[in-house]
């Protein structure tokens, strides 16, 4: 008995003592309590800030959520058009799907009570589902610290300014092997990229494959449709990056250097051929004339080459690349790297004929006899005009031609001072080269900054490397001395009036703001038109133009069935990559024609 | 004599005085147990296959499903165990919170503890009480993590979000509260002749059998082991703060292990507060995660442990150097408490009294079948 004490029966009665005392819980009133603030209840989903990208469906694992289209949501550039929906069956709100957002648009809620007769209700779409429920949100990763994603990029090893300007030696030095897997690893893998890139090459595979430190998969990945990588991953103007789902909130995965860095593990032609390997299909007896040796009639020479075409190239220069030979400095894509892929192209057999200008060395109706096809992928080589007073003075370059010259080796003496006129990448390059010549450079544009056509890091390269960039001033007269020498630009400010129809905002001068630039030379960067002076005249009717650019079908086909064009010479963006897209899609417009609809389908 | 014929009984699994989705069948005598056998499947869902399907990010949201009532320590030990393997150090500031995380789990375990021990002796009115106050602790859970019972919020390489802003004298006021109201307690629980006659010699384990048979936790410190993986072989900060390990109730039945645990919750909401004086007021409490898609963790294995509220909770981990967990063996307390040791101890026993001993020893089916 032990156990037995009158305490052990008085003691439990003690508990009468809270008849009293405010009950925890009482039925009536009902008072709702509110979640707290960090609550995770359903979703709730910011609807036009939502991409689409998919991460929250990929790293959900239940396997809750589907991405689906919605109405009204199309999709466009950077955007799936999809939008998340949850099986608030499967869902378990651990909200990772959140945590893993790389916009932010995604969020849980303090709402936690849904009541529904209708199971088909329980596929949820969260922000249409609950169009209320932004005020509600509670769980968030507003605070990038508790973001999954790594939104800061490896940092680029460049050379020091103050270095870069002596000579005209590389700039950017490439990733090192760690830095690079570091970069793949940020990588979400959601695929927007693909459908930005003109040319939808496989960006998600490659850098995978680097992120497992696989580089040869991902130079093979890399070569399946550019045959011109390592140049794409110097100079290319990344629309993948502009899309990528981190960008939104943070830097985009440096999908360019990337690939660099995949491209620069082949040292040579021979080691690119050996990692590469691409299967060279046997002769199939067709042959194809490719006139210009620039991105788009190298990519045509080199599918078709595979596919065992008789592939020849006439380039009335003596190197190949095209514009990205004679138009961008070699301190972006030094001579190796582009001799390097073009060596590797003439081992898988595309056949060069270097100084052969069609329309003088050859004429054009020779090439239209003797081959099955003809792509025309001649570019963009001449200047437009500044359309000012005083612009045939001795000083006044256009910057393609400025650029041109200085990468064939010349030494162009540009005086102290010099204006580069334009607000592009080749008004940057004009600029960057001008400087590695000695000039203090001044680049005019007749815009705001942010309305700069260039490269964001090339206007602060350019910055960095001691570019001024007056923005607002419209040129209006090359003032020059008495030997017709340039002495100054004149120019009025400008400014910005927003476009009643709609667009950009524009530029309008503001009287009597007339301002003169003191300078030693004036360089024109204000863009480019074709030449097809070499295209007799009874083609024209088949080859047909508008605007300066050559009309072409899906195929990249002309009127005239035989006759292909790409590049510059077609499309308005004139980058290198839409000129590999072109030349890619005029590939399958080849094979079409001369092997017919069922060759296509075969890789 | 007359040979005396034994009666099968199946108590479970859908029975309220058996301790989740478990059966126990029982070969009774009259009112005496036989011979018992437990019976486990009902509970089923594989997590230790799941998760060699999820990456080691989506892993760690299934791991807190292996404990309803005290999720925590298998979230702690999931993200120990990866961050051992792939050498991630874990910022100053999480581990505090960690441990405060740890210790709340305790507290309202023991309060969950308190009702079903009561309850399985008749007594309601405690677990009434003991639930509604521990309500309290879920709801700074809520506050703290975003959800009241799988909180999901120990992951590997921290915490995931920061304390929330005056959260710490929300916390020291419920361990006021709840430290007066376990006075309460004791008035109709220990003070109870119905539990004090009930509870006394009911259950006993041999002391020197205890550490063979696997037995750990609070039912092997009640037969006078020293014995807590907090003091053994400290994790976190736990060599900062000053605790007692009970090793002076040795009588090692129902009753022994009943006045541990009444022990023990009051150090617990020690600890808490040592923590929370304790912890850095600024700094980061999550060491950033690659891309969980392509989150390699090296080849390697490691095994960790945390004192939970019921006992040694023990992972093993293994990575084969893929995104993907090679295998996470869970090493519950209950799986022993439940199935082997279980079966020994109630030979003998009373048929009314199987639901008081399974309260004490805390098994429960989800370890068992995980």
């Amino acid at each position: 008995m032990s156990w037995f004490n009158i305490k052990g029966i008085t003691n439990p009665l003690t508990a009468l003592g809270q008849v009293a005392k405010k009950p925890h819980t009482i039925r009536f009133p009902y008072e709702e309590k509110p979640a707290a603030e960090r609550y995770r209840g359903l979703h709730y989903n910011d609807i036009d800030y939502c991409i689409g990208c998919g991460n929250c469906a990929e790293i959900c694992m239940n396997k809750a959520i589907d991405m689906v289209p919605v109405e009204g949501i199309e999709p466009k550039k950077g955007d799936s058009g999809l939008r998340p929906r949850i099986d608030n069956g499967r869902c378990c709100w651990c909200g990772l799907c959140v945590d893993v957002c790389p916009t932010g648009s995604l969020s849980l809620t303090r709402e936690y009570i849904f009541v529904s007769p209708n199971p088909e209700d329980f596929l949820w779409m969260p922000g249409i589902s609950n169009p209320d429920g932004k005020d509600k949100r509670s769980w968030r990763s507003n605070d990038l610290n508790f973001s999954i994603n790594t939104y800061e990029r490896e940092k680029m090893p460049m050379l020091d300014p103050k270095e870069r300007v002596k000579s005209f030696a590389e700039v950017v030095l490439g990733y090192e092997e760690d830095q690079a897997r570091r970069e793949a690893q940020r990588c979400l893998s959601c695929g927007l990229c693909t459908e930005a890139c003109p040319e939808h090459m496989h960006i998600p595979e490659y850098i995978n494959a680097i992120a497992w430190g696989a580089d040869d998969d991902s130079l093979r990945i890399i070569y399946d449709n550019n045959p011109l990588p390592e140049t794409c991953g110097k100079v290319c103007t990344r629309r993948c990056e502009e899309v990528c789902a981190l960008a939104k909130r943070g830097e985009p995965v440096a999908i360019r250097w990337l690939k660099r860095y995949a491209t620069e593990r082949a040292l040579n032609a021979d080691e690119i051929k050996e990692i590469v390997n691409p299967p060279i299909a046997p002769k199939n007896g067709k042959t194809v004339g490719v006139i210009g040796a620039g991105p788009a009639g190298l990519t045509v020479g080199y599918y078709l080459a595979l596919r065992g075409f008789d592939v020849e190239i006439y380039e009335r220069n003596s190197r190949a690349g095209g514009m990205t030979m004679y138009g961008i400095p070699k301190y972006r894509l030094p001579l190796e790297s582009l001799d390097k892929q073009i060596e590797y192209m003439k081992k898988v057999g595309v056949k060069f004929h270097f100084n052969t200008e069609v329309g003088k060395d050859i004429s054009f109706d020779e090439i239209y006899q003797k081959y099955d096809a003809v792509f025309i992928g001649v570019g963009l080589q001449d200047a437009w005009k500044l359309g000012i007073e005083g612009e045939d003075a001795d000083g006044v370059w256009s910057a393609i031609h400025f650029l041109r010259r200085v990468n064939e080796g010349e030494r162009i003496d540009v005086g102290n001072r010099v204006v580069v006129v334009g607000g592009g990448n080749t008004a940057i390059d004009a600029s960057r080269v001008s400087r590695r010549l000695g000039a203090e450079v001044i680049m005019l544009y007749r815009r705001r900054k942010q309305d700069m056509p260039a490269d964001w890091e090339e206007i602060e390269d350019a910055e960095a490397e001691g570019v001024q960039i007056w923005t607002q001033g419209i040129p209006v007269k090359v003032i020059t001395d008495e030997q017709g020498k340039v002495k100054a630009l004149r120019y009025v400010k400008a400014e910005m009036v927003p476009d009643p129809r709609g667009g950009r905002p524009r530029p309008v001068p503001i009287e009597g703001s007339e301002t003169d630039i003191e300078c030693t030379t004036v360089i024109a960067a204000i863009g480019q038109s074709a030449d097809y002076s070499f295209l007799p005249e009874k083609y024209h009717d088949k080859v047909k133009m508008n605007r300066g650019r050559i009309i072409v079908n899906e195929w990249g086909q002309t009127d005239d069935p035989k006759i292909f064009a790409g590049g510059d010479a077609v499309n308005r963006v004139a980058d290198a990559i839409s000129a590999i897209a072109d030349g890619y899609r005029a590939v399958k417009g080849i094979v079409r024609l001369l092997l017919g609809e069922e060759a296509l389908k075969q890789k | 004599m007359r040979k005396q014929k034994t009666t099968t009984i199946y108590l479970g699994p859908q029975h309220p005085g058996i301790t989740g989705n478990m059966m126990v069948k029982l070969e009774v005598d009259g009112d005496t147990i036989v011979k018992a056998e437990t019976h486990i499947g009902y509970l089923h869902r594989g997590f230790e296959k799941l998760m060699e399907r999820r990456n080691w990010l989506q892993s760690f949201t299934i791991v807190c499903r292996i404990c309803v009532p005290e999720p925590d320590p298998n979230e702690e030990n999931y993200a120990r165990g990866v961050e051992e393997i792939e050498g991630r150090e874990v910022p100053e500031k999480a581990r505090w919170i960690r441990m405060l995380v740890l210790e709340l789990a305790r507290i309202q375990a023991y309060l969950l503890w308190y009702g079903g021990q009561s309850a399985s002796v008749g007594l309601y009115t405690i677990g009434q009480w003991s639930i509604g106050d521990r309500n309290y602790v879920l709801d700074l859970f809520e506050e703290l993590t975003g959800g009241r019972v799988y909180h999901m919020y120990i992951w590997p390489g921290g915490v995931r979000r920061d304390l929330p802003k005056g959260f710490k004298d929300r916390v020291y006021k419920v361990m006021d509260y709840i430290e007066k109201r376990l006075d309460d307690y004791d008035r109709l629980l220990f003070d109870n002749a119905i539990f004090q006659k009930r509870a006394q010699g009911v259950g006993y384990i041999p002391p020197e059998k205890a550490i063979e048979w696997g037995v750990v936790g609070p039912p092997l410190r009640a037969t006078g082991t020293k014995s807590d993986v907090r003091i053994d072989e400290p994790y976190e900060f736990y060599d900062q703060v000053e605790f007692v390990v009970p090793d002076f109730y040795k009588t090692s039945d129902v009753w022994a292990r009943a006045l541990v645990r009444r022990f023990e919750i009051r150090q617990a909401i020690n600890i808490v507060r040592q923590v929370l004086d304790k912890m850095p007021e600024k700094g980061p409490v999550w060491n950033k995660i690659p891309n969980p898609h392509k989150w390699r963790i090296p080849r390697g294995d490691a095994y960790v442990k945390t004192e939970s509220a019921r006992g040694e909770f023990g992972y093993y981990v293994v990575s084969d150097g893929s995104q993907f967990p090679r295998r996470v063996h869970v090493r519950g307390p209950a799986y022993v408490h439940g199935i082997t040791l279980l079966e020994k101890i109630l030979v003998g026993q009373n048929i009314s009294d199987v639901s008081m001993i399974m309260n004490s020893l805390g098994t429960c089916p989800p370890e068992m079948e995980r």
